[in-house]
């Protein structure tokens, strides 16, 4: 097992803990009100179409992403438009969002509701990326980038390989392996489908090796799939960061500041393979996702088809309820999710998990000097110096903080993660990521 | 409900801590302070307590009286600078040096700088060099070994160490390696002529060797650096660099001229290399970030040390070495950085 490609340098080991793994998805109910925000992705908010009152189908279009970068966004349940409302979405803050009284579930005609797998491809490379834009698919690993910017390669850029992400590294999430495991033909299918998109032969599919069976089983079915082949990852945190992927599967380094298609790499995970799917051979926009409620106090850690919009307190209840000793709540995993402010936040587009946290696990610990144990250094994956960065933020001296390629950092964690004296380096440079930016943009006004 | 908490990720932490680590180090002390037990007796037992006690002491009256800030004693890292301290003086040394010793250490050499991680030389060492320029008599008499369970004749006798009397007798005209080695040196001590041998390499490997506490034992000293790397509390950068460039320059100079340069693996056994390589150089706080730093850092203080022991005036040169590379440290830092991902286009 020595030879398993990983990428490096850095990287940590934190604890996997996945409670809800060979937990077959589930389908959660459909909420009695959904809450489908208009800014569910990467880029500007979509504008919205509908009025108050306006009866909607299920995967009726309700906001157009009209911008270069945008997404469609799509009702994912049948009934009447209550109100257009700001909610608290998982990022805290408030955003306008359609409000929908759930009546019955009635979809759009068009979409192909069968059980049949769709394995042949019959639309053009244009006719594929016009297809998801109007599907609203972005991807669904976390920063939901709407798929179809991604899928237009620049000019003078060649597209070589594309990179099908199933590594799942954060720890507690299983959404994307039981996605793997119970839909693989559709995920092969959909890689195929980005392929003929991009115009390139080749797709990888990295997976890390603690989940041994979608290994196995991706492996077997890929057989069928011309150019298909998966890849076996040796299991280190933050394997499924785009460009941590790219060189673990390819050896080659995207520069800095650049996109991966500098080296002719285009990654996309898993779960919107399955998306991409749907959208193009069933002709279902991305309204629904899986995703991972979980916890070491949950009753019942669990997957579950959810309809986007679905409030999470209903997710929770699936779950077996919100346990007594809740400290902190959770969208997305430990490593790289966000600390919701509210229960009634909905899930959205790139919402893969829920992660409940105990009181006792909450807190964070006591601040101490640093000790220069340079284990930040070691540990991060771009290859910066976290404990540098966080004292020229702290003296506030920002052109050092940019000099210091603060704007590498993939806020993965891994240095704040392994820090002994529990300090806050990942605070420290998300706000010195947010100043230099700043100053780049006054900058390059001028 | 209860109220939830909000905090930027990452929501996981390591059960790695500070403690952890320095006690980690303290532990891995524990070999060679036991070898010193053995050889050095009941004064091995005194100067150890006495060091860490004052140490202990000098830090929280620091910390209670003079910054009024919260005491930080229990972290073990003052412990460690009074272990240390107490490895790098010799086991018959009165008590008032050695509490001298622990205020320079804990009170110059880490405290004046702002307390744990911020001192730029290493405390125990600066506590060292500063009671041998002070005491240079009581800070290089070494009683000899002696073991327990073994009937000695007597309790005061001092003797050189191996690198002190192969150094003394070098300078005397017609001296060669291979003549020491077989002959001993021989010394006037009280009126009696005392004729000393130095020891065979295998006692050298244990500890049987006149010496400070601590560095006696290679083979000790060998145990808690595998211990403190299996826990990841140091990495093998900094020993290699010093490891490496002191056989590779002893090394040259012994194929040079074996008559007046001792082989690399005498270097390596005796004096205080194997503590000072494992124990002091890489105590992180003093210490390069980057890999490639630390191994600058080991190869400088090997050089050093191999320069000092032998064109230098001292015998040794480990504590020196260290410290003169401590004091390079920030410029390593800012010479030596990790290769970032994404600088160089590997097509």
């Amino acid at each position: 097992m020595g030879s398993l490609k990983t990428f490096k340098p850095g990287g940590v080991h934190p604890a996997e803990n996945k409670l809800s793994k060979d937990r077959q998805i589930e389908i959660l109910p459909i909420p009695k009100v959904a809450y489908i925000p208009f800014s569910q992705h990467l880029g500007a908010p979509a504008k919205v179409l509908v009025n108050r009152g306006d009866q909607v189908k299920a995967g009726q279009l309700i906001a157009k992403g009209e911008a270069f970068i945008s997404a469609n966004i799509h009702s994912s349940v049948s009934g009447k438009v209550k109100k257009i409302d700001n909610v608290i979405d998982t990022s805290g803050y408030r955003k306008s969002a359609v409000v929908i009284d759930v009546e019955g579930d009635e979809w759009e005609d068009t979409i192909d509701r069968s059980d049949e797998i769709k394995k042949d491809i019959t639309l053009s490379q244009k006719e594929i990326i016009d297809k998801i834009n109007a599907m609203g698919v972005v991807g669904l690993g976390g920063a939901a980038f709407p798929s179809h910017v991604k899928l237009m390669v620049p000019d003078g850029k060649k597209a070589e390989v594309l990179i099908i992400n199933g590594v799942e590294c954060e720890p507690y999430l299983t959404s994307d392996h039981m996605l793997m495991m119970e839909k693989g033909e559709q995920i092969l299918t959909g890689t195929k489908i980005l392929m003929r998109a991009l115009g390139v032969a080749k797709a990888m599919i990295g997976i890390e090796n603690n989940k041994p069976d979608v290994i196995e089983y991706l492996t077997e079915l890929a057989k069928d799939y011309e150019g298909i082949e998966v890849y076996a990852l040796k299991v280190k945190y933050p394997q499924g960061a785009e460009k941590q992927l790219i060189k673990a599967l390819t050896n080659r380094e995207v520069p800095s500041g650049k996109l991966p298609v500098e080296v002719g790499a285009v990654v996309n995970n898993a779960g919107t393979a399955y998306a991409v799917y749907e959208a193009v051979q069933k002709n279902k926009p991305l309204f629904e996702r899986v995703v991972t409620i979980t916890g070491k106090s949950v009753k019942n850690p669990s997957n579950w088809l959810v309809r986007i919009g679905t409030p999470i307190s209903d997710l929770i209840e699936a779950a077996g309820g919100l346990p007594e000793d809740t400290g902190k709540v959770i969208g997305g995993g430990p490593m790289m999710g966000k600390a919701l402010t509210s229960l009634d936040v909905p899930v959205v587009k790139g919402t893969s998990g829920i992660l409940i946290m105990k009181e006792e696990e909450s807190d964070r610990e006591i601040i101490k000097n640093c000790i220069r144990c340079s284990k930040c250094v070691s540990v991060c994956p771009m290859g910066l110096e976290p404990y540098l960065i966080e004292k020229t933020v702290m003296i506030e001296d920002y052109e050092r903080t940019e000099a210091e390629r603060v704007m590498d950092c993939i806020e993965c964690g891994s240095c704040q993660y392994t820090c002994p004296a529990n300090r806050q380096l990942l605070d420290y440079i998300r706000l010195g990521k947010n100043i230099v930016g700043q100053i780049i943009r006054t900058r390059s006004k001028k | 409900m209860n109220i939830l908490r909000v905090s930027g990720s990452p929501h996981v932490h390591t059960d790695n801590s500070v403690n952890k680590i320095m006690y980690g180090v303290i532990y891995a002390m524990i070999p060679a302070a036991l070898v010193s037990i053995y050889f050095f007796g009941l004064s091995a037992v005194r100067v150890l307590l006495i060091s860490v006690v004052a140490c202990l002491l000098v830090e929280y009256l620091i910390q209670k009286y003079l910054l009024k800030s919260e005491i930080s004693i229990t972290d073990g890292s003052a412990i460690i600078t009074g272990v240390l301290l107490a490895f790098n003086v010799p086991c018959n040394l009165p008590w008032w040096i050695i509490i001298i010793g622990a205020i320079v250490a804990i009170g110059i050499g880490k405290m004046s700088f702002g307390g744990l991680g911020k001192n730029i030389f290493n405390p125990a060492l600066v506590g060292r060099v500063f009671l041998l320029i002070s005491f240079p008599v009581q800070m290089t008499s070494w009683p000899v070994p002696k073991p327990l369970f073994t009937k000695a004749v007597t309790d005061a006798i001092t003797g050189p160490t191996p690198l002190g009397a192969l150094k003394g007798e070098l300078y005397k005209e017609g001296a060669t390696i291979q003549k020491v080695m077989q002959d001993g040196i021989t010394y006037i001590q009280d009126g009696v002529e005392v004729t000393y041998r130095i020891p065979s390499y295998v006692d050298q490997l244990l500890g049987n060797m006149g010496g400070s506490l601590g560095e006696i034992s290679a083979i000790a000293l060998l145990i808690g650096a595998i211990y403190m790397l299996f826990r990841k509390i140091i990495t093998w950068h900094i020993p290699a660099g010093y490891l490496g460039s002191a056989i590779i320059f002893s090394g040259i100079l012994w194929l040079a001229d074996p008559s007046y340069f001792i082989d690399p693996l005498f270097h390596l056994i005796t004096g205080g290399m194997m503590l000072g390589v494992f124990f002091m150089a890489t105590d992180m706080v003093t210490s390069p970030m980057s890999a490639k730093g630390q191994l600058i850092f080991g190869a400088g203080a090997g050089i050093l040390t191999i320069l000092i022991r032998v064109f230098g005036a001292y015998p040794e040169g480990v504590s020196f070495a260290i410290l003169i590379m401590n004091a390079f440290v920030p410029l390593i830092d800012r010479g030596f950085k990790p290769k970032r991902f994404g600088e160089t286009v590997k097509n």
